[in-house]
C-alpha cells in the first residue's frame, strides 16, 4: 500500500496529484478519485498537494479540506507501514470483537487510529467488511481475514511484521 | 488427463485461505506430475464450508470442504480429483441441502462459473435479458420491469419500475444511472458477492435499465472495503468493453452505454442516495432535501436512475423470462425473491435466496441450524444497522415488506445479524446511537445532536442515574429523530434502539456499571 522512501523520493506528492488530474480530468468530480490516487500512493492525502488540487480543479483550499476530512478514510498524515481495520459492527459484535479488540489494543499497545510507536502499525476501526458469516473480520493491508481469534490475529500479524 | 477444480475467489473464502488451498494444490498436482486447471469462482454461499473446492467429474461437480493447505496431499491420496471418498467430501455441491431448498434467480451463476470469462456467462444464458430488451424496446422493457413487481433491494423498497419511468419520462439532455454497490449496512454481503461472483449479471442489469431510461452513462459507486470486489468488477467491464457489450455499439446496436466505478471513502451515509450522489460529484457526502427527486434531478442535476446491486442483478432473469415468472414467487406486495444474508452468531452462515414469505426462524435454523455458540438464540438483527432488534416471540414473523412493518421491523438489503443469549442489548443500543453519532452528515439537528446525546442518555440508564427520566428522555429523543430527520439515518436509529428497549427490557434495569461498547 505505502511505498519506499525511494520511491517516494522519485514521486513528489504533488506529480501524483498532477498525473491523477490529466487522467481523471480538470472537474470537480475528479475529486474523489484525485484524494484516492493520493493515499493508495502514500497511505495519507499529503497536504502539500491540496493548494495544488484546490487550483487545478477550480476549488477553494477550505472545500478541498472539507471534503478529505468528511470522509472516515482519508487520513492526512501517514500510517504505520501496515494497516489493521478491525471489523467493530454487529455481526463481528454477536462472535466476539470486543473481546479480540482488547487483545488487538493490547498486543500492539495502542488505540483505534494510532500507530504503535515503531511505526508498524496502525490500527483502525472499520463497520463491515462483508465478512459478517465469517466473523469476527479483520482487514490487513487491504486482505480480509474471517473467524479471527487471539491466536490467529498475532500469527497474522507475525508474518507482515516479519517482512517490514 | 486434464482435471478442472474449482476454487472461490470470493473475498469470504479468501478470508478463511482459499488462495493457500489453491496454492497447494498447484503445488500437490505440479509434484505429482498431474495436469490441472484451476477455475476461481464466486462463493455459493455456505460459508462454513468455506474453503470449498469442486472437482469436475463425469456425473457432476464433487465437492469437498472446508479444506486446508494441510488437507491437500490427502485428498490427492484418496484420488479427489476424480471424486474419490475422502471424510471432507460432500457430495455433487448443488445437490447440498443448503444450496437445493433455495430459488436462486438472481445468485444461479454466482459460484458455479468463472465470473471473468463471458463464454461461461453467455453458455450459462447470460445476456438473454439484454437481448430481449433490445429486441422489444424501450417501453416494453420499462413495462416487464413494472409488471414484475420488483422492488430497490437498497432498502426503501421503492418500485423499480416505475422509478425507471419517472426518469424515462423526464426531460434533461442527459440521463444517468447509478448503481449503489456501496453496500454500507452491516450484515449484508449479497451485492459483494454478486459483484465478486457474477458481474456480469450486474452489467446486463446495468445495460437494460440505461437502455430503458435512456441513458449512456452508469456509474458503480463501490464502497473502499471491497477491494477484491474492485478487481473482479473492473476486469468484467474491460472484457465487456472489448467484446463490444459496452461501448458505443453495445450488441451492434445504435444503443451507446459505458460504466465507471467509482470508490467511497468510508462514510456510511454516502449509501443514501442523494449523499452518494454528492459524493460522485467530488463533495462531503451530504444529504440532499427531496424534492427533487433524483430521478428529476439527479447527477449533475440530470435525471437519474439509483439502484442498488441487487435490483439491477435481478433485471436479467425478468427479462429472459418474463414478468409473469418473476412476479410468480413470493407473496402479496412482495415479489420475487430476496438473497438472505446469515451472519454473526450463526452455525451455517451465507446466503439464502428464497422468495419473499418463509418465516425468520425457518431460516435461523432449518437453513442456519441455530447459532454458532451452540447456546439459544435471543436476538436477531434485521436490515443491517438501522432495523429492529427481534426476540424470539417474533421469529414467526414471515419475511416480507409488510410483514415486517406490521412488526415495526424492515428488511432493508436482507441482512440477517444472530446473537446468543450472551449479548447485552443495551449495549447494542448505545452502539447504534454512537453509531448514527459517528456517520451522521450534519445536516440536520434531530440527527445530529440527537444522536451525542442518545448516547449521553443511555449512559445514564447504565449508570442507574435517575433510570424512569433517563429512559423517557430515550424515548423522546427517539421520537424527535424519527419525526425531525431528513433522511433515514436518523430517522430510523431509533428502530435498533426503542426495540432494543421494547422487546428486551431487562438489559436496561439496575446493574453493575458496564464498559462503554
Ligand atoms: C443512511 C443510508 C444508507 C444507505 N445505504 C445504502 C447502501 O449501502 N446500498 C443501497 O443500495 N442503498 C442504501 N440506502 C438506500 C438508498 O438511499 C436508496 O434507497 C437505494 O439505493 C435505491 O435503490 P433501490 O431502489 O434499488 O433499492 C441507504 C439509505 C440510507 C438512508
Ligand atoms: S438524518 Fe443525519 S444523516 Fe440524514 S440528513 Fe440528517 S444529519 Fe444527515
Ligand atoms: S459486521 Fe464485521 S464483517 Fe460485517
Amino acid at each position: 500500500m505505502t511505498s519506499s522512501s525511494a520511491a517516494v523520493l522519485q514521486d513528489p506528492p504533488r506529480d501524483v496529484a498532477a498525473a491523477a488530474i490529466a487522467r481523471e480530468g480538470h472537474r470537480r468530480d475528479a475529486l474523489l478519485p484525485v484524494l484516492h490516487a493520493l493515499q493508495d500512493r502514500f497511505g495519507h492525502v499529503p497536504a502539500e498537494t491540496i493548494p495544488f488540487i484546490a487550483k487545478a480543479l477550480n476549488l477553494s483550499r477550505a472545500d478541498v479540506h472539507g471534503v478529505v476530512s468528511f470522509y472516515h478514510e482519508f487520513r492526512t498524515a501517514p500510517p504505520g507501514r501496515h494497516i489493521v481495520r478491525l471489523c467493530l459492527a454487529e455481526a463481528c459484535q454477536a462472535m466476539g470483537a470486543p473481546a479480540l479488540r482488547a487483545h488487538v489494543e493490547q498486543t500492539l499497545g495502542v488505540g483505534m487510529h494510532e500507530t504503535t510507536s515503531d511505526g508498524t502499525v496502525t490500527l483502525e476501526p472499520v463497520y463491515c467488511l462483508g465478512n459478517c458469516a465469517c466473523a469476527p473480520s479483520v482487514m490487513i493491508d487491504g486482505e480480509t481475514h474471517g473467524r479471527v481469534t487471539a491466536e490467529r490475529f498475532d500469527a497474522l500479524l507475525a508474518e507482515p511484521r516479519g517482512r517490514s | 488427463m486434464n482435471h478442472t477444480i474449482y476454487i472461490p475467489l470470493d473475498t469470504s473464502a479468501r478470508s478463511l485461505g482459499a488462495d493457500a488451498v489453491a496454492a497447494a494444490i498447484s503445488a500437490q498436482a505440479a509434484s505429482r506430475g498431474v495436469t490441472i486447471r484451476i477455475v476461481r469462482t464466486g462463493s455459493r454461499g455456505a460459508f462454513w464450508l468455506e474453503p470449498l473446492v469442486e472437482v469436475a467429474t463425469p456425473s457432476g461437480r464433487i465437492a469437498y470442504g472446508p479444506v486446508q493447505p494441510g488437507d491437500v496431499a490427502a485428498l490427492f491420496d484418496c484420488n479427489f480429483l476424480t471424486g474419490g471418498p475422502h471424510p471432507l467430501r460432500l457430495g455433487i455441491a448443488a445437490e447440498l441441502d443448503f444450496f437445493r431448498r433455495q430459488e436462486r434467480l438472481t445468485f444461479q451463476r454466482v459460484g458455479v462459473i468463472d465470473p471473468l470469462s463471458l463464454e461461461d456467462y453467455l453458455a450459462a444464458g447470460g445476456f438473454r435479458g439484454l437481448d430481449q430488451a433490445l429486441a422489444i424496446g424501450r417501453a416494453r422493457t420499462l413495462t416487464e420491469v413494472i409488471e414484475s413487481g420488483g422492488r430497490g433491494r437498497g432498502g426503501a423498497a421503492f418500485p423499480t419500475g416505475l422509478k425507471w419511468r419517472t426518469a424515462h419520462d423526464a426531460p434533461g439532455a442527459d440521463k444517468y444511472l447509478v448503481c449503489n454497490a456501496d453496500e454500507g449496512d452491516s450484515g449484508t454481503f449479497s451485492d459483494r458477492m454478486l459483484l465478486e461472483g457474477d458481474p456480469f449479471t450486474l452489467i446486463e442489469g446495468m445495460l437494460i435499465a440505461g437502455y430503458a431510461i435512456g441513458a449512456a452513462k452508469g456509474y458503480i459507486y463501490l464502497r473502499s472495503e471491497y477491494p477484491n470486489a474492485e478487481r473482479v468488477l473492473a476486469a468484467a467491464i474491460a472484457a465487456a468493453e472489448r467484446h463490444g457489450y459496452l461501448g458505443r455499439r453495445v450488441s451492434t446496436t445504435d444503443f451507446a452505454f459505458e460504466i465507471e466505478i467509482r470508490r467511497g471513502a468510508g462514510a456510511y451515509v454516502c449509501g443514501e442516495e442523494t449523499a452518494l450522489l454528492e459524493s460522485i460529484e467530488g463533495r462531503r457526502g451530504q444529504v440532499r432535501a427531496k424534492p427533487p427527486l433524483p430521478a428529476l434531478q439527479g447527477l449533475f442535476g440530470q435525471p437519474t436512475v439509483v439502484n442498488n446491486v441487487i435490483s439491477l442483478a435481478s433485471v436479467p432473469a425478468i427479462l429472459a423470462h418474463g414478468a409473469e415468472y418473476y412476479r410468480d414467487y413470493g407473496v402479496g406486495r412482495s415479489r420475487g425473491t430476496l438473497p438472505f444474508q446469515l451472519g454473526g452468531n450463526i452455525r451455517y452462515g451465507g446466503l439464502v435466496e428464497k422468495a419473499f414469505g418463509l418465516t425468520l426462524r425457518e431460516l435461523l435454523y432449518d437453513f442456519g441450524g441455530g447459532s454458532a455458540s451452540g447456546r439459544p438464540i435471543r436476538a436477531v438483527q434485521v436490515g443491517g444497522p438501522l432495523g429492529a432488534y427481534l426476540p424470539e416471540t417474533l421469529f414467526d414473523t414471515p419475511l416480507d415488506y409488510e410483514s415486517f412493518a406490521g412488526v415495526s421491523a424492515m428488511l432493508g438489503h436482507g441482512g440477517i445479524v444472530v446473537f446468543d443469549d450472551t449479548v447485552d442489548m443495551a449495549r447494542l443500543a448505545r452502539f447504534a446511537m454512537s453509531f448514527c453519532a459517528h456517520e451522521s452528515c450534519g445536516k440536520c439537528t434531530p440527527c445530529r445532536i440527537g444522536a451525542v446525546r442518545g448516547v449521553e442518555v443511555i449512559d445514564r440508564i447504565l449508570g442507574d442515574r435517575d433510570r424512569p427520566a433517563a429512559i423517557a428522555l430515550l424515548r423522546d429523543l427517539c421520537d424527535t429523530m424519527t419525526q425531525g430527520s431528513l433522511c433515514a439515518l436518523g430517522g430510523l436509529t431509533p428502530l435498533p434502539v426503542l426495540s432494543a428497549l421494547e422487546h428486551f427490557p431487562e438489559d436496561f434495569a439496575i446493574r453493575p456499571r458496564t464498559h462503554a461498547a
